[in-house]
């Protein structure tokens, strides 16, 4: 028997280049006589620019040229790929022109021959800016009075949208009890430690531009900077090489990678510009920013009767790719794990003098996921019920292909089984004993909380119907002469591991080593169209389409191997790599000899085409549903309002698993980004539009010494999706944590009547609220 | 004007005439063309950039090459010996501890010290020991395995001897 590969935790193919520092980033290609570019950002959040004058900077020594606004004019617009009804979207040069609306906005480009005399050059361009008055909060920005940032649309509203199903009025009123609760989910930065990068070459002979950046989407980025740019699209060669981590920051396309190709056509010179770290704060999306008002309405007994979200989502000052789509993603997954016959989001979009919102790890759905988890255990509060028995009460019975679970969200739910992972996390956190021990704490007055959260994710994005821009994935296999495989993925991956797991994919279809498969990706010149790895859509949509190539690849080789046997195709199997057939016993043919066969093709069937390569295009017909329960246990220093994690639990149930290894490092990571967003997380801007969190020393990114050690377990309920059974695994972390966490520290604070704190829960704010509860009582 | 300095990296002595405010990372990689010491942030706090200086762990973003003049440094290109990993770079490949690597060589460089100073940390002390060095992508606990799992390769390589 072939040994088998699925299922088990191979370790990392990709790894060797990386652990000894052989991979090559954006930063790390050098090519001959480089020009470096270094870009001037708008200090004012909202200003009108009066004049730029450039010219000290030109003549500063090294120097090759300096563009504004004016110069790049040819270059199209920053393009938004996502479309809502009725929303305004204003045109966003790459260069600004008359205006700048955020800290942060480009401004100008020096270009020089080292990085230094670039740099230096930024200090001596003269910007002559009127400033003007800033919108900093996304609630007040949709007031008529507030100063207006595109005043050819008179409001600050991007678009107002109405989601959901059911009648939410009848079903509030049929409530024995409406909850209430203003709810936010602050601004988060993404902050991949490898910044964005760009080289450019363009070579005016073949008329042929090469891009490399550090991007998700190799394809799409390079039709958009294609567009951007006017060069036809087969010109531009977009290569990705090593990507040092996304969480959808780098699910876009940004002005920079369109500037520095311009440039290079311009200087014919390769160009180079690495992002700095203040640079990404500034000028790479952010995430989340909601301010949300929930009311949920519940009978007495815990079950939910209906669902009203009224969310302002913060837009920033204009839109990068999907920034108006994410809040249609929390809307989808208000539902949550329960059955909720009447659900209303209402959402208001407001542009604001910030960097613009967009996806971040979750994109949207972690939102939906806090409110209606955070209104579960409102609802238990208000009713004097277990948070885990209201889950249960609304919990659907286990359901599958046959009986999908449908939401007022509009969705059905793949598979699930909710009460399992539930009752998993349960027995290993030893929920009984807790609550005893709680007991036990909070009468020696030590502040311990247990918080849970029993969620669900739309992932596997998605059916292309659904998708702005193609929701489908695509993959060739080849099995070249000498019997090696080659695999070429669209989902071009940035840390996810595909270059292992579609390896072991191929290795159990076509009974080879993990070891005898190449995965290549990210180059567009190679790699046929593709869409991306975001979504949690790697392995269940990218895997899959990988899996389907290779049974088109089987087939042929199966009436290949009949052919050289001398039978009936009908008659052969294949199995530990060879091909038999039951009408010639005595004869076998191995996948390499037919691979070999094919090439040759001196003895092909009559209609065959030589070769032995197959392409697949998967188009999924449905989204994914993974879920899980996590459990946070904290308590809390009376003293200093510190929150130590006591345990952290997360069963997490995403279908069938490739790699367990590697869907435990999904886990790990988004869990310990959840954390940042519970406990230390936020884009702070002041009240004049200044970035406050520019650098890592004042935006708190967790370190190994802020996180628990966290048990992880599984339950595996198989997606009726695709043929992998596989659900996707990237984003369950972010998703599912975050309640949880903030239910553990309510929960410890529940003794002083508190139901809810805003994230992030700095110790400050805990402390203050002890200290305003105990204030009477010492 | 330039200044001369004269440095030991990885065993092979260069003599190079460079500006002098020249950092130590931008040296290494733009001059030396040893990229995988990498840069994540301007303030250096994320580790990515570090490297030993005479032995020492050091972020080389906050170093001037002029600093290091006379100096030997190791960086992520010069760990592995006679085309043998070195047993923390094992313990990262065995137990996960990078998904997009780009933390990876400050990480195992900050590792290399962890246990050149305590060969048998606890997991709380390799907490504390990378609390200069970040990761965004694995939540730190396959990189503190990692490192447990190398303290025991190299005590178990010292029992040997």
């Amino acid at each position: 028997m072939a040994e088998k590969f699925v299922g088990k935790s191979i370790k990392r193919t990709e790894d060797p280049r990386l652990i000894q520092g052989l991979a090559h980033y954006v930063d790390d290609i050098r090519l001959p006589d480089t020009l470096h570019v270094a870009f001037l950002r708008s200090i004012y959040a909202h200003a009108r620019i009066k004049s730029i004058d450039t010219s000290a900077a030109v003549k500063l020594p090294g120097v090759v040229a300096v563009y504004t606004g004016k110069d790049v004019a040819k270059i199209g617009p920053v393009p938004c790929g996502a479309a809502i009804p009725d929303m305004k979207t204003p045109t966003h040069t790459v260069l600004a022109t008359n205006k700048v609306y955020f800290v942060g906005h480009l401004v100008a480009a020096v270009v020089a021959e080292n990085k230094y005399a670039a740099r230096d050059a930024l200090d001596l361009i003269q910007v002559d800016y009127e400033e003007l008055p800033v919108v900093m909060d996304e609630e007040k920005a949709a007031d008529k009075n507030s100063p207006v940032i595109h005043e050819q649309f008179g409001t600050n509203i991007a678009y107002k949208l109405t989601a959901g199903e059911g009648d939410i009025e009848a079903a509030l009123k049929s409530a024995d009890k409406i909850v209430k609760q203003k709810i936010l989910n602050k601004r988060l930065a993404p902050i991949a430690m490898e910044p964005r990068g760009v080289l450019a070459r363009y070579f005016p002979g073949e008329q042929e531009l090469t891009l490399w950046t550090s991007t998700q989407i190799p394809h799409l980025c390079r039709t958009q900077v294609a567009v951007m740019l006017g060069l036809p699209e087969n010109k531009l060669r977009l290569i990705t090489p090593e990507v040092g981590g996304g969480f959808g920051s780098k699910l876009n396309v940004y002005a920079e990678e369109a500037i520095l190709g311009w440039i290079s056509m311009q200087t014919a010179r390769p160009v180079k510009w690495i992002e700095g770290r203040r640079e990404n704060f500034q000028g790479t999306i952010h995430g989340r920013g909601q301010v949300g008002y929930v009311e949920i309405g519940c009978k007495k007994d815990g079950t939910i009767t209906g669902f009203r979200y009224n969310v302002f989502a913060d837009m920033g000052s204009y839109f990068q790719l999907l920034t108006p789509a994410i809040p249609t993603l929390t809307g989808l997954m208000l539902s949550g794990c329960y059955k909720i016959p009447a659900i209303q989001m209402n959402v208001t979009a407001t542009f604001t003098n910030k960097m613009a919102t967009d996806a971040y790890r979750g994109a949207g759905r972690p939102e939906a996921t806090f409110v209606i988890e955070r209104a579960m255990d409102l609802v238990a509060a208000e009713l004097g019920m277990d948070a885990v028995e209201v889950r249960r009460k609304n919990f659907p019975a286990p359901f599958g292909a046959e009986n999908p679970f449908k939401t007022a969200t509009g969705l059905f739910y793949d598979s699930g089984n909710y009460q399992g992972a539930l009752d998993k996390a349960l027995k290993i956190a030893d929920y009984t004993k807790l609550r005893e021990e709680q007991k036990k704490a909070r009468k020696e007055g030590r502040l311990m909380g247990i918080g849970i959260s029993t969620y669900v994710e739309i992932c596997a994005l998605g059916p292309s119907s659904a998708m702005p821009a193609g929701g489908w994935e695509s993959a060739t296999v080849r099995i070249e002469p000498t019997g090696k495989v080659t695999i070429l993925t669209g989902a071009s991956p940035h840390g996810q591991g595909e270059e292992t797991s579609f390896a072991q994919i191929a290795a159990d279809e076509l009974c080879v080593s993990v070891n005898d498969s190449t995965v290549i990706h990210g180059d567009t010149a190679i790699v046929q169209y593709g869409i991306g790895t975001f979504g949690s859509r790697g392995l269940a949509v990218g895997g899959t389409a990988v899996y389907m190539a290779i049974q088109k690849l089987k087939a042929k080789a199966a009436t290949l191997a009949a052919h050289l046997l001398q039978v009936d195709a009908s008659t052969v199997s294949f199995a530990d790599g060879k091909f038999t057939s039951k009408a010639a016993a005595d004869k076998q043919v191995t996948i390499q000899e037919v691979a070999l066969a094919a090439h040759l093709a001196r003895n092909l069937p009559a209609d065959m085409e030589p070769g032995l390569s197959a392409t697949a295009f998967y188009e999924p017909k449905n989204f994914t549903f993974p879920f899980g329960t996590h459990i946070a246990v904290v308590e809390i220093d009376r003293e200093t309002g510190e929150i130590q994690f006591q345990r952290y639990i997360a069963v997490d149930d995403c279908g069938k698993q490739i790699n367990p290894m590697l869907v435990h490092g999904q886990v790990h990571g988004g869990i310990v980004q959840s954390i940042g967003q519970a406990l230390y997380e936020e884009v702070v801007y002041d009240d004049q539009g200044q970035l406050v969190t520019g650098t890592l020393m004042d935006y708190a990114l967790p370190k190994a010494i802020m996180i628990p050690h966290m048990e992880l377990d599984s339950t595996e309920t198989p997606s009726p999706v695709n043929p992998l059974g596989a659900k996707g695994v990237g984003e369950a972390g972010t998703i599912g944590a975050t309640p949880a966490i903030v239910s553990a520290v309510v929960d410890a604070l529940a003794v002083f009547g508190v139901r809810h704190v805003d994230m992030p829960l700095k110790p400050e704010t805990i402390w203050q609220i002890i200290k305003k509860s105990t204030a009477g009582a010492a | 004007m330039k200044k001369a300095i004269n440095v030991t990296v990885n065993g092979v002595t260069h003599q190079s005439e460079i500006e002098p405010r020249t950092l130590l990372v931008h040296y290494i990689r733009d001059v030396l063309n040893l990229t995988g010491t990498h840069v994540g942030c301007e303030t250096s706090l994320c580790g990515a950039c570090t490297v030993l200086v005479d032995g020492q762990a050091v972020k080389s973003c906050t170093m001037l090459a002029a600093q290091a003049d006379g100096s030997t440094v190791t960086t992520i290109e010069g760990l592995a010996q006679g085309g043998e990993l070195h047993p923390v770079q094992k313990g990262f490949w065995e137990h996960h501890g990078l998904q997009c690597g780009f933390c990876t060589p400050g990480m195992i460089m900050t590792a290399a010290q962890i246990l050149q100073r305590n060969p048998d940390p606890t997991e709380e002390e390799i907490r504390h020991g990378l609390e200069g060095n970040l990761c965004r992508c694995t939540g730190y606990q396959n990189i503190v395995q990692a490192i447990q799992c190398a303290a025991k390769k190299m005590q178990s390589k010292a029992v040997a001897r």
